[in-house]
């Protein structure tokens, strides 16, 4: 029983076949050349939100470990991108360590932190976890703004700008691609392993899992933190790129935002969460678009937008999970002709 | 010296306490979804806040006076829950809890839009409704407004849990919330029952939205108040209606307390200590069932 999962489920599932394993090389080579020719082509604007990009699709993907593959409800998503983001600030103020170190410090500052919060929830059955995941949220919330001495209070933290490959924002530029790269890829590969397919186990049927051998409470921890863990690094980016850091980046509603992007892009899904990154972070500058069109000059748009993202956010999370389950990357593969039977068997989740 | 420090200490708790009786309405609302229908409902505050605007709107806007406002909020919250439950969560039914649970999230997010949308974000004062005067209690003082408020909430809830636990209705969602496919074959209409659950949650929610908007005045952050009912359902466990008072009135009482005695900012936190404490300790909350299976 040391293979419980791998060579039986191979040989049943057309998808994880050779062509579709070439097309998938030659798309992942393409994102890359593509992110590489970017800068040459792009203005400012283009780049920064690149970058915003690329920072949503680590932290989506994080989400998605945890709730999609792993059935975990985490709504306290942005509390880790805020242990990741001050703790790589304070790494960045006052040691002055390189951005990789800070990063992976960021990493698993969150980690750490996702255990403390996840230990108690994932030893209970049911949706404990949510409520556990809030309270990270409002604690975490606490002590940034109130560890005065630490983390700047309301204030926050300003950090000196980084000048990575010595290209300055084009370097910075470089450096969030690759990290979004290495992440990414990183996540794909994690469900052809051991651990990776017991996410999936423990979320289709825990006592299964447990039957084969799988333990469920290292798992799901291992998940979560994870998941934490991925949203450490993208924090320790958003830092590095924004340059500043305060309690207000890392509210509820930035939770939701990522929730959206799992649910839109699709759950249990890489390519979704990419997907739903992408659509999540356009979407409000699309609605600036429309309303800036609809309403013409004058009108006050601030006040209408930040309500009606919310209200757009909440839809698109209902509407999607009544409407298309699978998200937008159950949309791609039914352009590209994915059969219906191997989507009937991918029971939900 | 001692004497003041216990008098106003006393003065503290009291307070604390009639503040906390909001939170057993809402609970209340809370607890009989998830008995019945087993959805975590985390638009429960949202839910709140919407029946309050809805007061607000026929009562002041419209000016139609508070008795009137009140009947139309009451019966438009539960309109609107009844209506979230048949269009948003029914089709949903035997999906996987995660679903469910994003679901409400997601509804939260949209009325809080909508309430900004239509109200602005800045607080809206309700008509007085509540007596300002304050009573005395020998040398205690309490905010009149949240007294009478504590003992709307205590008739309230009474008479909710009389119904729930003597009427027809109630005891058929007590049968559904024991055993689905039981109550099922016996003749009860589980559809009916999610519905009227959802409505009884309306009504709960929106009179307790009504007493906290009378105190401090109604905005679209006031759902965030119900994250503090997640609190209390905890300590309470989940599925206690009995048990749901009793956790109501001590985490209005702590929270007060230390907000009195460590500063403000302390308010908002304590609640979740009081989560994770419960989690650790006691996942079965003081009165829960033993529903909770440990893996």
């Amino acid at each position: 029983m040391s293979h419980p999962v791998t060579s039986p489920a191979r040989a049943a599932n057309p998808v994880i076949g050779r062509p579709s394993a070439m097309a998938e090389a030659a798309a992942w080579g393409l994102v890359a050349l593509g992110l590489l020719v970017l800068p040459a082509f792009g203005s400012v604007f283009v780049i920064y939100m690149a970058c915003l990009i690329a920072i949503n699709v680590i932290a989506t993907v994080g989400l998605n470990l945890t709730v999609g593959y792993t059935g975990l409800l985490s709504i306290g998503h942005s509390a880790f991108l805020g242990v990741g983001a001050y703790a790589s600030a304070l790494m960045w103020i006052h040691l002055g360590t390189p951005l990789a170190i800070n990063i992976v410090v960021g990493a698993a500052m969150a980690f750490a932190v996702g255990l403390v919060f996840g230990l108690p929830a994932l030893r209970i059955k049911g949706v404990y976890l949510a409520i556990a995941t809030l309270a990270a949220q409002y604690s975490l919330y606490f002590i940034f703004q109130q560890w005065t001495p630490v983390t700047g209070g309301d204030r926050g933290l300003s950090l000196p700008k980084f000048d990575i490959f010595g290209l300055g924002d084009t370097g910075f530029y470089y450096a969030v691609a690759i990290t979004t790269l290495i992440t990414t890829f990183a996540a794909r590969n994690l469900f052809r392993t051991r651990i990776g397919r017991s996410f999936i186990a423990v979320r289709e049927k825990d006592y299964a899992a447990e039957v084969l051998g799988i333990n469920v409470v290292h798992t799901k921890l291992i998940a979560f933190g994870i998941g934490a863990a991925y949203a450490g690094i993208a924090g320790a980016l958003l830092a590095a790129f924004l340059r500043i850091v305060n309690p207000d980046q890392f509210t509820l509603n930035v939770s939701v935002f990522f929730l959206a992007a799992v649910v839109v892009g699709g759950r249990a899904s890489i390519v979704g969460s990419i997907l739903g990154a992408i659509f999540m972070t356009l979407m409000p500058e699309m609605l600036r678009f429309v309303l800036e069109h609809a309403a013409g000059s004058g009108a006050d748009l601030a006040g209408l937008l930040s309500p009606l993202r919310e209200i757009v956010f909440g839809a698109l999370i209902v509407g999607f999970l009544i409407f298309e389950p699978r998200g937008l990357s159950g949309i791609v593969e039914r352009m590209f002709g994915r059969s219906e039977a191997v989507e009937a068997r991918q029971s939900e989740h | 010296m001692m004497a003041d420090f216990l008098n106003q200490f006393l003065e503290f708790s009291l307070v604390g306490i009639a503040s906390g009786g909001i939170y057993v309405l809402a609970a209340l609302g809370f607890v009989i979804i998830f008995k019945a229908t087993n959805i975590f409902n985390f638009a429960t505050g949202e839910m709140m806040m919407f029946g309050t605007y809805l007061f607000y709107l026929v009562d002041t806007q419209l000016g139609l006076g508070w008795v009137t406002g009140l009947g139309a909020a009451l019966i438009g919250s539960a309109a609107l829950a009844m209506a979230l439950e048949r269009s948003l969560l029914r089709p949903l039914i035997g999906r996987p809890a995660v679903v469910l649970v994003l679901v409400t999230l997601g509804i939260s997010s949209m009325l809080r839009g909508v309430a900004t949308l239509i109200w602005g974000p800045d607080v809206r004062q309700l008509t007085e409704i509540l007596p300002r005067k304050p009573i005395f209690l020998g040398n205690i003082l309490i905010p009149g407004k949240l007294a009478w408020g504590f003992i709307i909430v205590g008739i309230v809830a009474g008479l909710f849990m009389a119904y729930y636990r003597f009427s027809r209705a109630g005891t058929a969602i007590r049968a559904t919330s024991t055993d689905q496919i039981t109550a099922e074959s016996l003749g009860i209409n589980i559809r009916g029952v999610f519905l009227l659950s959802w409505g009884l949650a309306g009504l709960l929610t929106c009179a307790s939205g009504v007493i906290t908007g009378a105190v401090n005045g109604v905005t679209p952050q006031l759902g965030g108040v119900a994250l503090n009912v997640l609190a209390v359902v905890m300590l309470a466990g989940m599925t206690s209606v009995g048990g749901v008072v009793i956790a109501g009135l001590f985490v209005g009482w702590i929270e007060t307390i230390s907000g009195a005695y460590l500063g403000a900012s302390w308010q908002s936190f304590i609640p979740y200590l009081v989560v994770l404490v419960v989690m650790v300790v006691k996942p079965t909350g003081l009165f829960g069932e033993r529903r909770i299976e440990r893996i």
